[in-house]
């Protein structure tokens, strides 16, 4: 479990994070969604580590996160899997070096047991065959999911994926939304994505979370999501003219959204 | 305003600098690094090396000859001068300044371009220490080779020096090596690997701190590429300088 609790983060004058608090649970998708410019990926950073606080703490399953000290934050680290928006793979290496590189870094096993789980890795998201392609020859939807076989090497406890569907057609995104969601539940992670896909929220989201202005706005889980009558979180959801001629459409048919 | 810039900046690098050497997580991955970086600069280097040497000793070669003309100064000089130019200030500075735009620029643009492609991000949340993994293999390989290849660029600027002299009838190969063994101090040679080995670091972590902190996009790249040559330079030709004061 990862829970903040009063996160305020600004950028000189301009605030960004204001007095954040909120529980992230493991065995969920937990989905942090918001306008661009809401802080959705600064507070990804913060939980992340890769920018700190102005004030508030971040707890690990009880370890505070800000306090560790350099060597037991790296330790720390090797329990956290993340996809990146744009995948992050590193050009120069294969698909199997890409996700054998955490192996190499902090494991002792044989070449023949990380050849083994880089294997196991790919097949669990269905990308058997492809170690020795490199990563500009895969599509965007192959390296996303090339993202996720390196994030899970380690086992990792927490899963963290910004806008993981990003740049992909929505069936594709469909598939990474399920991936991610069955490995959350195999392996009881803690995952936190950064998304403002709304196919995505309405698929996979147990634990919701809606930043507007820097502060959280709505929380709750998908199904809560057409019962609430927070003005913010609509305008969000039925911010595509589309969702909104849908949703005039029943609501004048008699249904209620 | 730009004291308290520069001393920001020196700051930073010194703390960079502390950084990339701590203890490696795996010694294994960056002792393969250091193989990768040693080839790539040496390697990727010695064809640039040798062709600017060799003309740098046949420069130096054409010039003191015609400064030589209608003097009484013996034509042997010539290959002394050579010689010693070469040793002690050719050599070691040309070559690291070539380097700092060849070597430097590319490892900004490397590191930068992995700094806006998150992959450094990556790494950190991996658990890797970056600057270490990113920064120390290459200073190591640069201050192992860059000598090896100041000493190379020695030979050849010599060899350059002979070529531009005695086929051309300035002096015959007699009197050409005879300079060449005359007056000869080995305290030049040690003076030489202390000024390459010192350029070597300069311009390889001057390099990685420009790159490791990019922010923004290719404008703020190609920035940083060339900062890192333009400062690089500036600090070797200092450093040339402190060294001479102090070694001479």
């Amino acid at each position: 479990m990862i829970k903040i609790s009063g996160i305020y983060k600004s950028f000189g004058t301009t605030p960004v994070l204001k007095n954040i608090s909120t529980e992230f649970k493991p065995g969920k998708t937990n989905l942090i969604i918001g306008k661009s410019g809401a802080g959705k990926t600064v507070l990804l950073k913060l939980l992340v580590g890769l920018i700190a606080p102005n004030k508030g703490q971040i707890f690990y399953d009880q370890v505070d996160f800000l306090q560790l000290k350099k060597k037991d934050l790296r330790t720390l680290r090797m329990k956290v899997g993340m996809l990146f928006q744009g995948s992050a793979l590193f050009d120069s290496l294969t698909v199997e070096e890409n996700i054998r590189f955490p192996l190499d870094m902090f494991t002792e096993m044989t070449k023949k047991e990380k050849s083994d789980r880089v294997n196991t890795c790919l097949n669990r998201v269905s990308l058997d065959g492809i170690n020795s392609k490199f990563p500009s020859e895969l599509s965007g939807g192959m390296q996303k999911r090339v993202g996720i076989a390196r994030a899970i090497v380690l086992n990792p406890s927490y899963l963290f994926c910004d806008e993981p569907n990003s740049g992909l057609d929505p069936k594709t995104s469909l598939v990474i939304d399920e991936l991610i969601k069955d490995i959350t539940i195999e392996n009881n992670m803690t995952t936190i994505i950064n998304t403002h896909d709304m196919n995505s929220v309405m698929e996979i989201g147990d634990n919701v979370v809606l930043l507007h202005e820097g502060e959280i706005c709505w929380q709750g889980n998908k199904d809560e999501i057409m019962a609430s009558d927070n003005e913010i979180l609509h305008d969000f959801i039925f911010a595509s003219p589309f969702l909104q001629r849908l949703r005039n459409a029943a609501v004048s048919n008699g249904f209620h959204i | 305003m730009v004291i308290t810039k520069l001393l920001n900046h020196l700051g930073k690098y010194l703390i960079l600098m502390g950084n990339a050497f701590s203890k490696p997580e795996k010694t294994s991955m960056y002792y393969r690094e250091v193989i990768r970086q040693m080839h790539d600069i040496g390697v990727g280097s010695l064809i640039i090396v040798f062709i600017i040497s060799l003309f740098i000793g046949a420069v130096t070669a054409i010039q003191f000859a015609y400064q030589l003309d209608g003097t009484l100064v013996p034509d042997y000089y010539i290959g002394y001068v050579v010689r010693d130019m070469t040793i002690i200030e050719l050599a070691p500075t040309i070559t690291c300044l070539v380097l700092a735009g060849k070597v430097g620029s590319n490892m900004a643009s490397e590191i930068g371009g992995m700094r806006q492609k998150e992959h450094i991000d990556a790494m950190e949340i991996m658990g890797v220490n970056t600057a270490a993994y990113l920064i120390m293999p290459k200073v190591l390989a640069a201050v192992i080779i860059i000598p090896i290849l100041v000493a190379i660029a020695a030979f050849v600027s010599i060899g350059g020096g002979f070529i531009a002299s005695v086929p051309t009838g300035l002096l015959s190969g007699q009197e050409f090596v005879m300079g060449l063994r005359s007056f000869f101090m080995p305290y030049n040679v040690f003076m030489m690997f202390v000024k390459s080995f010192v350029f070597a670091f300069l311009l390889t972590s001057i390099s990685c701190y420009q790159g490791y902190n990019v922010k923004g996009g290719s404008i703020e790249l190609g920035k940083a590429s060339t900062n890192a040559v333009v400062i690089s330079d500036i600090m070797i030709l200092l450093a040339d300088y402190l060294i001479a004061v102090v070694l001479i």
